[in-house]
């Protein structure tokens, strides 16, 4: 892991988590997802069509569906 | 860029003095009544005109009016029959939410569900042919070709973390360090992928008076500092009503066959918005109250001016497509007498 930044994660109430400086995000499969991006919105709900990213389903799926999604970023 | 074609006395003059050497106040009158300054074209284009000279200005126009004291005279009454029209449209709104909610994340919220869905994304997703599509590309190029940029006033005008979260969600808008992901440039990209002219301004002259207001908002709270919290409110409803609908217009663009440059547009929406919902609603608007408690109707405001102002420039462009019309002006090619 670099040492020059961190990785920082963020929950969001009630949508996804925030994550700054990672390179990659490790979905429930195991598959890694590499990003560019400073920050990403990981999705929690699992009824994301463009997971493991958030595309907002969260808003129109009812409240409280149990997060059924482990991820795990990396600073490579 | 050229000034745009004048659509009324008011604009015939006011464009007249932005091509003078030393422009004189216009007398606005009559003004149209509150009710109706969003939907007046020659009201709306003739502000429009006038923000422009803050943004890319126009070839035919001294880059000095910019601050011409004639020129902001005129804006000025300009303004506040706009802003009184902004309030009269979303204040019962806001009474709302702040009735009923304590925090302003959830008072955003109330305001943005204060609307019905004017149902464009999904119609765009569905039914639209690709003619209509491409309208409504038309529409949306007077502001994503200069996406981000009214929001961009507010950073100097900011202090602590919504300064950062306003800085860390606008890197993203500006292309993350990369010229060719600025998204002004993706939707240029989009455009052209579309068989339309992807040059800035090229549109103006056939998008109707709602389509201007709604991004004659956006320069009025952005341009003006007491209204920093309608502005960044604007930007929190905006990037709240925007991952689900893009998701829609790349499904739209999918089904039409649309050259993939239209997708990868509403793609890096889908997923760039997501964040920058929480980023806008969470710490920008809700520590900027925090901060300024004064300015919590106004973030209110912004949000709701946001959601209001695309409703009702959504509805007539549906109604026309569904009546098998065009939702742009016609391209005139007479002078308006």
């Amino acid at each position: 892991m670099s040492t020059s930044r961190a990785c920082q994660v963020e929950i969001c109430p009630d949508g996804p988590a925030l994550v700054r400086g990672a390179d990659e995000v490790v979905d429930s499969n195991g598959r890694a997802h590499r990003t560019t991006r400073p920050v990403v919105a990981v999705c929690l709900c699992g009824r994301s069509q463009r997971a493991p990213w958030c595309d907002g389903t969260h808003k129109v799926v009812t409240a409280a569906a149990p997060s059924s999604s482990t991820v795990e970023a990396r600073v490579g | 860029m050229q000034l745009p074609r004048p659509r009324g006395p008011l604009s015939e003059r006011v464009f007249a003095e932005m091509l003078s050497p030393d422009p004189k106040p216009v007398a606005v009158e009559p003004l149209p009544a509150t009710g109706d300054v969003l939907a007046d074209e020659d009201l709306q284009v003739t502000l429009w005109a006038l923000y422009e000279l803050s943004f890319r200005g126009f070839e035919d126009v001294d880059p000095d009016h910019e601050w011409s004291p004639g020129l902001i005279t005129t804006r000025r009454v300009l303004e506040e029959a706009f802003e009184a029209a902004l309030r009269s449209l979303t204040d019962d709104a806001v009474d709302r939410a702040l009735e009923e909610h304590r925090r302003t994340t959830e008072q955003v919220l109330a305001v943005i569900d204060d609307v019905d869905d004017p149902r464009l994304a999904r119609y765009l997703q569905r039914e639209a042919t690709e003619e209509q599509y491409r309208e409504f590309l038309v529409h949306r190029s007077i502001y994503h070709l200069k996406e981000s940029d009214p929001q961009a006033w507010a950073i100097p005008r900011l202090e602590g973390g919504p300064k950062v979260a306003l800085a860390e969600l606008q890197y993203d808008e500006f292309g993350g360090g990369r010229a060719d992901r600025l998204h002004s440039t993706l939707f240029a990209k989009a455009l052209e992928g579309a068989g339309l002219e992807p040059a800035y301004g090229a549109y103006v002259d056939v998008v109707p008076a709602l389509t201007l207001a709604t991004n004659n908002a956006m320069s009025f709270f952005g341009l003006h500092r007491r209204l920093r919290g309608a502005i960044m409110g604007h930007l929190a409803a905006f990037e709240s009503t925007s991952s689900l609908p893009c998701r829609r217009y790349s499904g739209g663009a999918a089904r039409l066959g649309f050259d993939g440059r239209v997708n990868d547009y509403f793609d890096e929406h889908v997923e760039a918005d997501a964040v920058h919902e929480q980023l806008a609603v969470r710490t920008i608007c809700q520590q900027l109250v925090d901060q300024e408690p004064a300015l919590q109707r106004d973030v209110l405001l912004g949000a709701s001016a946001c959601v209001r102002l695309d409703a009702l420039a959504a509805a007539p462009m549906l109604e026309a497509w569904q009546q098998g019309r065009s939702s742009l002006l016609d391209t005139p090619q007479e002078e308006v007498a």
